[in-house]
């Protein structure tokens, strides 16, 4: 392929940096996080506060990279729950179709009817909110239909093509031609749904911290740091620009992986 | 896919011109402040307005403004201003004759004779009678109308009599001091029922309309037996949206809001003045001793030496409030003991010594449980939370919802510590004490100590107002001795007021009183 994919280098590029620094963060920060000082309260952006400092005078840019860092996780892990049970539902139901298959699918149906967020809220509120895993399962749980309705799809149309057709006739297994034939081949579709559902994560982690159900404080995260801001944006506007700011640059960056992913992917086939 | 990469280049520059837009703002406003205080309207002879003032209320009022269906404290608030009781409470928590003029206590304290204040007339123009203070007594004793609340303390009248057309006679089952705050329950006309909707009674504002979900407007009344309001008319906005109460005060649309936090006053203009209250309240971490180690008094006691509470204030409320040391607030006055106050200074050591004479030298964990709607015991938990760390105690914040607040802490007794304020619903000593004698129902934090029973019950049964004063003191200092809870401060009410405006008085409890409110003379 010689078209050069600027997607796919740019998003590389500033993915793995931004990974860098939320890395960094689990390690070090300029300063402790939760550390507060009476002295410097709403501190603009300067040398010493990269981001200035809040209303505890905590400094904003340490809290962002620890922030970052808990989002991150959130969503990675969200992600994995989603991802996993819904590829396994959506390969295993549109391989093997059927009345389960019908089943299965309207209830995802009616999964999707919901709200994203108000279908998570209802899970914590059941599960008992304030718990990191809490979140975590709530909104992994909400990420699962949409996977299996990609994967389905992905795996229904390769159902009937010849070389699935031939590797049955030799004799393969169902899960040999599910995992070694056909999941492969369904990676163009998987990848991208696989960038955009992390951002979308992001932001669903973002928005349940915002409405106070994500992390307990004094822990900071991307979405509790943001609502805090709201209430003082004549005061430090700065507070909510950084968050923000790193909130829009991560999904940014995540979301030109994918379009970079996809172009290629489209490419080679 | 270039609409794509146009769609997101577009989003950038929205994102920067968002950006830039805030750092306008901030940069533009320090040029305007100077302005606003120099020029035109500081040059405006106060005249020029008509007398009259926009309040802003955070929430509607109930839907009933019947007084004695009222259950909100913000509807309360409002209607302090429409209604009065025999009794009044003054800004210096004492208690002053309103719709009656003088009373008269027997020998034997059983019986109360008030006298009914001459030419006292509700805002409809009716004399207030002998028969009106009866019918709203007894009404409150023995609720025949559907909604109206029983007050549970009055089961200490016997009974209530009108002896003649301006005189009222109460007759107690046994000597009370406390009756009289009670008294100040609405005096209403009997024959009328239109309460509901259009409340009749004796204040210095009389009602004049509401609009559901947006306002209530208050007129001066002219027949008023005391000093008259100064303004003509007073409108009540409500401003549920939290957001909104800043524009709305910027844009001029509302004059005056009262509880606000440092945070959003600190966002005003140089066009306010902001007045300091108290929000009546003790905030502490309180402590449940029926749990380990808060069991042990040298564990509380290391707690309340390793809290800064000065720090919380700088911390997390701009350096308002005043700092407490006991289950009484400053504003009541004669109550409140200013000694206790800094029992425990801040002292690290003395924190991790008392800890490792308890057996905890290493400190140890708990959970600090917090209702997740009250953003001010959110902040000080957070600065407690930081602080604890210093002496070893490792604590950690779990944020409840009000409900279950109530029903797992305040009723089920299953926590560790909480930060929350415990308000007074009357003005008496006895609402803030009575909770903490190892029998009370609402004794939350499973205080037992025998000698704080025995204070209580002194105070309660005490013969005369000093004696009983003294008591409810002592009492108090047993709750600072023994540690009882980490008293930490009365939270302060930030009340906004537009200049120019002057007059704003703070009470003992939860009133927003207008009638002193009045435009300067320039």
């Amino acid at each position: 392929m010689k078209n050069r994919n600027g997607f796919l280098t740019a998003g590389l590029a500033l993915t793995c940096a931004l990974g860098a620094l939320i890395l960094l963060g689990f390690f070090w920060t300029p300063y402790d996080p939760n550390a507060m000082a009476a002295g410097g309260k709403f501190d603009g952006p300067s040398l010493a506060h990269w981001m200035g400092t809040d209303n505890f005078g905590r400094d904003i840019f340490s809290r962002v990279l620890k922030g970052a860092g808990a989002t991150t996780s959130i969503a990675l892990a969200t992600l994995a729950i989603g991802a996993v049970c819904g590829s396994l539902a959506g390969a295993l139901t549109g391989y093997f179709g059927g009345p389960v298959d019908e089943l299965l699918m309207r209830v995802n149906d009616t999964l999707t009817a919901f709200p994203n967020i108000l279908l998570a809220l209802v899970v914590i509120s059941i599960l008992e909110p304030g718990k990191k895993i809490n979140v975590i399962i709530a909104l992994g749980l909400v990420f699962v239909p949409s996977f299996a309705r990609v994967t389905r799809t992905a795996f229904a149309s390769l159902r009937d093509v010849n070389y699935i057709q031939s590797a049955r006739l030799m004799g393969a297994g169902n899960g040999r031609i599910l995992a070694v034939h056909m999941l492969p081949n369904t990676l163009p579709v998987l990848l991208p749904a696989l960038t955009i559902g992390f951002n979308n994560a992001v932001l669903a982690e973002a928005s349940m911290s915002f409405l106070g159900i994500g992390v307990t404080p004094p822990d900071a995260s991307l979405g509790y740091m943001l609502s805090e801001a709201q209430g003082m944006l004549f005061s430090a506007p700065w507070y909510a620009a950084g968050t923000g700011l790193v909130i829009v640059l991560l999904v940014f960056s995540v979301g030109l992986l994918g379009e970079g992913l996809r172009r290629r992917e489209r490419g080679v086939l | 896919m270039k609409r794509k990469l146009v769609a997101l280049l577009l989003l950038l520059g929205l994102l920067s011109a968002v950006l830039c837009g805030c750092k306008d703002g901030s940069a533009d406003k320090t040029p305007e402040d100077g302005q606003t205080s120099g020029s035109n309207e500081a040059a405006q002879p106060p005249a020029a307005h008509p007398n009259e003032i926009t309040v802003g209320i955070a929430q509607d009022l109930d839907e009933s403004l019947d007084p004695h269906k009222v259950v909100a404290a913000g509807t309360k608030e409002v209607m302090f201003n429409v209604f009065e009781g025999l009794m009044k409470p003054t800004p210096e928590g004492d208690l002053i004759p309103a719709v009656a003029e003088s009373f008269e206590i027997s020998e034997d304290q059983l019986v109360y004779t008030f006298t009914i204040r001459e030419g006292i007339t509700f805002h409809n123009g009716a004399p207030v009678t002998a028969g009106d203070v009866v019918y709203s007594i007894t009404r409150c004793i023995d609720p025949a109308d559907a909604g109206v609340f029983r007050i549970d303390a009055l089961e200490m009248v016997e009974r209530v009599t009108n002896v003649d057309e301006r005189t009222v006679s109460i007759r107690l089952k046994e000597p009370s001091t406390e009756l009289l705050s009670y008294l100040t329950l609405a005096i209403l006309p009997a024959d009328y029922d239109g309460q509901d909707t259009a409340p009749v009674g004796t204040g210095p504002f009389r009602y004049v309309s509401r609009a559901a979900q947006d306002n209530i407007v208050l007129e001066r009344f002219e027949e008023y037996w005391g000093e008259p309001a100064y303004l003509d008319k007073v409108t009540f906005k409500i401003i549920e949206n939290a957001d909104s109460i800043l524009v709305s005060l910027q844009s001029g649309a509302v004059d005056l809001f009262a509880h606000l936090t440092s945070t959003q006053t600190a966002q005003l203009s140089g066009d306010f003045n902001i007045e300091e209250g108290t929000m009546n309240l003790v905030q502490a971490m309180y402590l449940n001793h029926a749990e380990k180690p808060f069991d042990d008094v040298r564990v509380r006691q290391a707690l309340c030496y390793a809290v800064d509470r000065q720090q919380i204030l700088d911390l997390a409320f701009d350096g308002y409030g005043s700092l407490i040391g006991s289950s009484m607030y400053p504003a009541f006055g004669k109550y409140f003991d200013g000694s206790l106050t800094n029992y425990y200074p801040h002292d690290v050591e003395k924190a991790k010594a008392l800890l490792a004479d308890a057996g905890y030298p290493d400190g140890f964990s708990m959970t600090i449980t917090v209702p997740s709607n009250y953003q001010p015991h959110i902040d000080t938990a957070q600065v407690i939370v930081e602080q604890l760390k210093e002496v070893g105690v490792n604590a950690e914040i779990q944020l409840v919802e009000w409900g279950t607040w109530l029903s797992d802490v305040y009723t089920g007794r299953q926590y560790q510590a909480t930060v929350v304020g415990v308000d007074a619903s009357t003005m008496t000593a006895r609402a803030l004490l009575e909770r903490f004698n190892s029998t009370a129902g609402n004794n939350f934090i499973n205080y037992n100590n025998a000698e704080y029973d025995a204070f209580f019950q002194q105070a309660v049964t005490a013969a005369d107002d000093a004696a009983q004063t003294a008591a409810y003191k002592q009492a108090e200092a047993n709750l600072t001795e023994n540690a009882a809870n980490v008293y930490i401060q009365d939270l302060a009410d930030l009340v906004a007021v537009r200049k120019g405006l002057t007059g704003v008085r703070f009470y003992p409890i939860y009133v927003l009183d207008l009638a002193g409110i009045h435009y300067e003379e320039s």
